[in-house]
């Protein structure tokens, strides 16, 4: 499945089930275009398992402040609906990886 | 993102540019990263005496004169703060400002190397505290920022702050500041501590408050902790073997950052050492593929 770009109307729908990973970012952010690969490979990789999904934090920031996101990128796993972890930086794929069950 | 280079320079100091002009010889390709050079200890020292060769010349004699010689063999220097360097494959993605480039090593030669120091920085970054005003300044929008002034980039990053809507306050150590936006404040102040509960809420400086959501650190080069997390440390330094290599394959270091003393002919040698060793790793790549 393809990496699917959430807005605050999708995104309680999409995280409430099965584990989801988001990838918040901006498009003037660099270290963002670093971990942009990671992320693709990642929706690739888990394509049965987990949902990769991205929210703009400039389209979206009601989404970034209820989730506490002050630097970017910050990467978050929800399972069934909860946080349950976090990455705040820079991450090769296998730390990223890590957080997935 | 542009073309991949054979061998990445973090610092454009003695180490770094030996390296380059060694890698260059070895015919690979290069680039230097590098802030502004003009602002480092070696720019400013007096005298060089005890290195060989120029007598008489000061820090910033000797250091233009290598800069010269690296530009007069076309090698690339790009000016900017490196953020991140990330392993990715084959390759390592390194992140400049709001860039990002590719090199297949690199040698890290960035100077001394910075442990985050002020209270709280460690605790708080990521939730507040930031070493990129350009990256992450507008998540803090409309909102109280402060920049600590450690670098001469302060000003244009604190001036980008005021340009996106931020409150922004600069906290200097005492020296003059020349060239901030109308309407930011600035504050002198020596001893700095970051405040907050799981997120910045405040700077003190000295015994002053300064309520703010985020705090800009802007020295001239990051933590190494943070520009590349997993590169093994030696009491402060980066371990090395005798060829320059890292813990992390394709990663080589050379200079300040490996160690004492901390003499340009020592950077100058290790600069060489690294450079030939990351050479001969690019070739053994391409044999193997």
């Amino acid at each position: 499945m393809a990496v699917l770009h959430l807005t605050k109307d999708s995104f309680d729908d999409t995280i409430k089930s099965g584990t989801v990973l988001v990838d918040f970012w901006a498009a003037w952010c660099g270290p963002c275009r670093m971990i942009a690969p990671a992320i693709e490979e990642l929706g690739e990789k888990y394509e049965d398992e987990v949902t990769v999904a991205k929210v703009n934090v400039d389209e979206e920031e009601g989404l970034a402040a209820r989730f506490g996101v002050m630097t970017i990128p910050t990467v978050i796993v929800f399972k069934d609906g909860v946080e349950a972890g976090k990455r705040v930086g820079v991450y090769p794929m296998e730390e990223l990886e890590k957080m997935l069950p | 993102m542009e073309e991949i280079v054979d061998i990445a320079i973090i610092g454009g100091g003695p180490a770094g540019l030996s390296g380059a002009i060694n890698a260059h010889a070895r015919n690979k390709s290069v680039t230097v990263f590098s802030g502004n050079y003009q602002e480092s200890g070696l720019y400013k020292a007096e005298k060089l005496d005890n290195y060989l060769g120029v007598p008489g010349a000061t820090g910033a004699d000797f250091l233009e004169q290598c800069r010269r010689q690296v530009e007069a063999y076309g090698i690339r220097t790009v000016e900017g703060r490196i953020l991140n360097i990330m392993p990715m494959g084959d390759i390592f993605l390194i992140s400049c400002g709001s860039e990002v480039y590719s090199s297949r090593t690199v040698i890290l030669a960035s100077g001394i190397v910075m442990l985050p120091s002020y209270p709280g920085e460690k605790e708080l970054l990521g939730r507040g505290v930031s070493y990129c005003a350009t990256c992450d300044g507008m998540i803090y929008r409309g909102r109280r920022v402060s920049v600590v002034a450690k670098s001469g980039e302060a000003v244009h990053d604190a001036n980008f702050l005021k340009q996106i809507g931020c409150d922004v306050t600069v906290i200097t150590d005492g020296r003059e500041i020349s060239g901030l936006s109308p309407g930011i404040r600035v504050i002198a102040g020596k001893k700095i501590e970051i405040v907050g509960d799981n997120k910045v809420e405040a700077l003190i400086v000295d015994t002053v408050a300064v309520p703010c959501d985020a705090v800009f650190i802007l020295r001239n080069s990051i933590a190494m902790s943070t520009l590349l997390p997993n590169v093994e440390l030696d009491n402060g330094h980066i371990k090395t073997e005798p060829d320059m290599s890292t813990s992390i394959p394709g990663v080589y270091a050379a200079g300040d950052c490996t160690g004492r003393p901390y003499q340009v002919a020592k950077a100058v040698g290790e600069g060489q050492i690294a450079a030939l060793a990351a050479a001969e790793y690019v070739d053994n790549r391409e044999e193997t593929n």
